[in-house]
């Protein structure tokens, strides 16, 4: 199945900021995070389709999963 | 008409009344000067400070700032842009809440901080610049750390509470007790090149924006560290939030978080729904 995978401020350092991807059926949000390297501490807002979801949400052929780090400086 | 009107209107050009006849009205009538400003501007007048806000901020709007309370936690990089714009806006009670002290490692952004004022407290330099600025504002000194305990006793009179904290476990204390409470808040968080803006109105819950996958207090600020134009930048958005729930103009960011993005210059508005968020599960 082909996901497109959007990464968002400091997520893009490094990788590809927008990339259409091919996963086995079956792939949650948090394979796709650890493929790309990114540490579930940094992990802030997870979107399918610009809906909230989970790190075990199974993604679908053509959804687009959007990734933004945690922000909590002041 | 009173005399204390009467004085006042004499004393206007083109309705505008300057400082100093504010401070001799003051002086005159034996009034606070916040208490003169009020009367200024129930006359439909303009204290000549504002006069670049008219059209944006009428009379009776500036009249609502100055009968406005904002609480603005924490006084680091947002807090001190925040405190020097809802002074210079003309909020009539501004409480500062900070439990710390100016350290070098604060020069870079905080605007509050000066190589003179190091060591100092974070809400005593406010209560000074605020001081400097405007003597119809108020700065409420609290030199504490937010909390639970004390939560309600600092946000009580509130009309809008600012969140400029510096980590996310008191960030969702803060936006629970003033859902609680039914108080607006707007939130805002920075970190390297990136931030974002929320603003909870009574009745709506950010919390979903406040949690990270895991149940960490600190985010990606502690590796990117904070420049200078990102917490001025973010408080400036946060201000502008606050003003419109003070005088409920416009649209705010409300069911929203705007992410700002000042490295590839990107501002995209993140609608809430879906899932819950993470810390639901927890």
């Amino acid at each position: 199945m082909q996901v497109t995978v959007k990464l968002f401020a400091s997520f893009r350092t490094g990788r590809t900021p927008i990339e259409l991807c091919d996963f086995p059926a079956g792939t949650t949000v948090a394979e796709v995070v650890a493929r790309q390297g990114i540490p579930e501490a940094d992990l802030g807002i997870m979107l399918v389709n610009h809906r909230h979801v989970k790190l075990e949400r199974v993604l679908a052929d053509g959804d687009i999963l959007a990734l933004f780090p945690l922000l909590g400086g002041g | 008409m009173g005399m204390l009107q009467r004085y006042l209107t004499g004393l206007a050009v083109d309705g505008l009344v300057s400082t100093a006849g504010q401070f001799d009205a003051s002086l005159h009538f034996d009034l606070g000067f916040a208490q003169v400003e009020a009367a200024i501007l129930e006359l439909g007048l303009c204290p000549a400070r504002y006069q670049r806000n008219r059209q944006t901020i009428s009379s009776s709007g500036q009249l609502t700032l100055l009968r406005s309370c904002a609480v603005v936690i924490g006084c680091g990089g947002l807090g001190g842009y925040l405190v020097e714009e809802l002074a210079r806006l003309g909020v009539g009670r501004i409480v500062a809440v900070d439990p710390d002290l100016f350290e070098e490692h604060n020069l870079n952004r905080q605007l509050l901080c000066t190589l003179a004022n190091l060591g100092e407290s974070k809400v005593s330099a406010a209560a000074r610049r605020v001081a400097e600025i405007n003597p119809a504002v108020k700065l409420v000194p609290r030199r504490c750390a937010f909390g639970a305990a004390n939560g309600r006793e600092l946000l009580a009179g509130a009309t809008v509470a600012v969140d400029a904290l510096d980590n996310l476990a008191t960030r969702r204390e803060l936006a629970e007790l003033c859902r609680e409470l039914g108080i607006a808040l707007v939130h805002g968080a920075i970190a390297g090149w990136y931030g974002q803006v929320a603003t909870q109105l009574p009745g709506e819950d950010i919390s979903a924006f406040l949690c990270g996958a895991g149940s960490g207090i600190k985010g990606v600020e502690t590796g990117l560290g904070n420049p200078s134009f990102t917490p001025a930048l973010v408080a400036s958005l946060q201000a502008a939030e606050a003003c419109k729930v003070m005088l409920a103009l416009g649209e705010p960011v409300s069911g929203r978080l705007l992410t700002v993005n000042l490295l590839d210059m990107e501002f995209e508005a993140i609608s809430l729904g879906g899932e819950p968020g993470p810390c639901h599960e927890e």
